[in-house]
């Protein structure tokens, strides 16, 4: 059984259609890239997934159960949200931010227990950032405030982890690092569903590409076959040639590029 | 939740509590008002029973009371500011955000123009400030966005409506009389409160505040934005309203025991993150002690700096203020 299935999901914000019955089926493990330009809907369709929407029509199953009767704090414990990095907040410690990753499992009125510390310098352990723990998550950098915000999403205890846009605002060097990072997570068993807009780190990372636009599912299927240059170019209108570098391992590189090297 | 400054804090609390004590028309040594309540409550020592007539009229009949009341007024406006800044995400807003305070002002001076007793203008204030709170989640609620910048927005219209109530009020007021009444009850005044009302606001400030410092968690949860809040299991809406359910109830009842005191709900918490870091597990329990003691120094000064008592609101703007500049250097500090 799929472990999320999107069965003829539509939604719209204020009488604009943003997805138009949308079908795709998540399994358990691996990574799953969405690619599409600025408004296709990729935001609004992880949103649905996890359950932070409700759908005009259709529905988004996780397990079989419909993802918006799942009471908040039991959904929270299965499927966790990644957002991207934030420009505001009050400058927290990082550990204090991982820890929030325990708020599904506590009742209303309680406080943090030993045990939840404990699993909360887990996850900084396993994600290599245990050092700093004490700093405010506000003076740390980009890439490890996201490295901070994937430690909380395990420290929730879920499997399943919906990225918006990872690698935004992140240098280059902290972009190649997280997606290191996210590899080596969906090889142990995680599962990733995240939106980007580099084709190469949708091929880098995911096992899976769907491409949106208006709305709607173009391509849908194993990264290496679904991303092309041509369906690049029918995505984003852009001329895009792809070249293999090792076996499995592909570039894309934008034709602004390959014209210059011609004229000189 | 770190308990050292708490502590700490309680430990200064209490300092300042005796030294309150202490100050006053009629000096007491400190040494006088320990040796006093030992006897009082560990029936240790012995005084005389003059002495102990006069120390019982002085601590327990005028001073207790007044630094009782200066206590809650002062952790209840730290804590609902507290809560606020978490909850709405900016170190700069106070308890007043919402119009609670200009509901509250209104439904007084409403009270001292229309009201006989003392009793329904008590009643008139709270229900002043409750109503302007109750407007503002009204108009966030008909636009339909459950967006902090749409409370913020109703507060601002709710806050603007009840103020020109207010100059309504005012203007058709007799000037002799009820004006002037009207006028010194919005410069805050910790001479009204007594010991019955100590008691039936004391009690729903404290429960408040109680509700609010466990809510820490939540708050730092919230501040994180609402999705993210909501991704991570926890009832956006439940928890702000029992925040802003709780925040309005203790400033109300701040208003009823003394009038408009401004700046506190500002200042301390802000002042309080500096010293405990955000996390609001220990943030909201310390600006609860924090502002009790600030409030209590203010107070002091209020009664003492010249023959005649100032109105505290009119002190704690002139204190905190120049304080206020003063750390507004580091107001930022960890915010990008």
């Amino acid at each position: 059984m799929a472990l999320i299935r999107v069965e003829g999901l539509s939604f719209g914000y204020h009488r604009k259609t943003v997805l138009d019955t949308i079908s795709l089926s998540i399994d358990e493990g691996g990574g799953m890239a969405l690619l599409g330009p600025n408004g296709s809907g990729k935001t609004t369709l992880l949103k649905l997934v996890l359950g932070l929407l409700k759908p005009a029509c259709g529905n988004v199953l996780l397990n079989g159960r419909n993802i918006n009767s799942i009471p908040h704090k039991e959904l929270a414990r299965l499927i966790a949200y990644v957002p991207q990095i934030h420009k505001e907040t009050f400058g927290y410690l990082v550990f204090d931010v991982v820890l929030m990753g325990r708020m599904p499992h506590k009742p209303f009125f309680s406080r943090y227990g030993e045990a939840d510390r404990r699993i909360a310098r887990d996850a900084l352990e396993k994600l290599g950032i245990a050092d700093l723990a004490e700093r405010p998550y506000t003076e740390v950098s980009g890439g490890e405030r996201q490295l901070a915000l994937i430690a909380r999403a395990m420290a929730q205890g879920a499997r399943t982890f919906v990225m918006d846009e990872p690698t935004n605002g992140l240098d280059y060097g902290n972009q190649i690092r997280l997606l290191e990072r996210l590899k080596k997570l969906s090889r142990e068993g995680f599962t990733f569903v995240f939106s980007t807009h580099h084709p190469d780190h949708a091929m880098s990372v995911a096992d899976r590409v769907v491409m949106m636009r208006n709305g709607v599912i173009l391509h849908d299927g194993p990264a290496e076959e679904t991303v092309t240059s041509s369906s690049l170019e029918e995505l984003y209108g852009v001329d895009v040639r792809l070249f293999t570098v090792e076996k499995n391992v592909h570039v894309c590189v934008p034709a602004v590029r390959l014209c210059r090297k011609t004229e000189s | 939740m770190k308990l050292f400054p708490l502590v700490l804090l309680a430990l200064i609390l209490l300092a300042v509590v005796l030294i309150s004590l202490s100050l006053g028309k009629y000096p007491l040594p400190v040494a006088d008002i320990a040796s006093f309540l030992l006897y009082k409550l560990f029936g240790r020592g012995v005084i005389e029973a003059e002495r102990l007539r006069l120390l019982e009229n002085l601590i327990l009949e005028i001073r207790l009371p007044r630094i009782m009341a200066a206590s809650l007024i002062g952790a209840a406006l730290s804590v609902s500011g507290a809560a606020y800044q978490a909850m709405f995400i900016n170190p700069l807003v106070s308890p007043g955000l919402l119009g609670v305070l200009a509901g509250a002002s209104f439904g007084a001076a409403l009270g001292i123009v229309f009201l006989k007793t003392w009793y329904a203008v008590q009643i008139a204030t709270f229900l002043g400030g409750i109503a302007a709170v109750a407007i503002a989640l009204g108009i966030a609620r008909v636009y339909r966005i459950n967006t902090t910048i749409m409370l913020v927005l109703g507060g601002i219209i709710s806050g603007a409506f009840f103020t020109s109530l207010l100059s309504l009020v005012k203007y058709v007021s007799d000037p002799y009389n009820q004006l002037p009444a009207i006028v010194y009850w919005l410069m805050g005044n910790m001479a009204m409160a007594d010991r019955s009302m100590i008691i039936t606001a004391g009690i729903p400030i404290c429960l408040g505040i109680l509700c609010l410092a466990f809510m820490g968690r939540h708050l730092n949860v919230l501040s994180m934005g609402d999705e993210e809040a909501r991704a991570l299991g926890v009832n956006v809406m439940l928890v702000r309203i029992t925040v802003i359910i709780c925040a309005t109830l203790i400033s109300a009842l701040t208003v009823v025991m003394a009038g408009v005191i401004g700046w506190v709900g500002l200042i301390i918490p802000h002042i309080t993150r500096m010293i405990t870091g955000p996390d609001n597990e220990t943030l909201i329990p310390a600006s609860a002690l924090m502002g009790a003691a600030y409030l209590l120094i203010v107070d002091d000064i209020s009664r003492l700096a010249f023959n005649f008592e100032i109105p505290i609101g009119i002190v704690t703007a002139l204190v905190g203020i120049p304080f206020f500049l003063v750390v507004l250097k580091n107001a930022r500090k960890g915010w990008h």
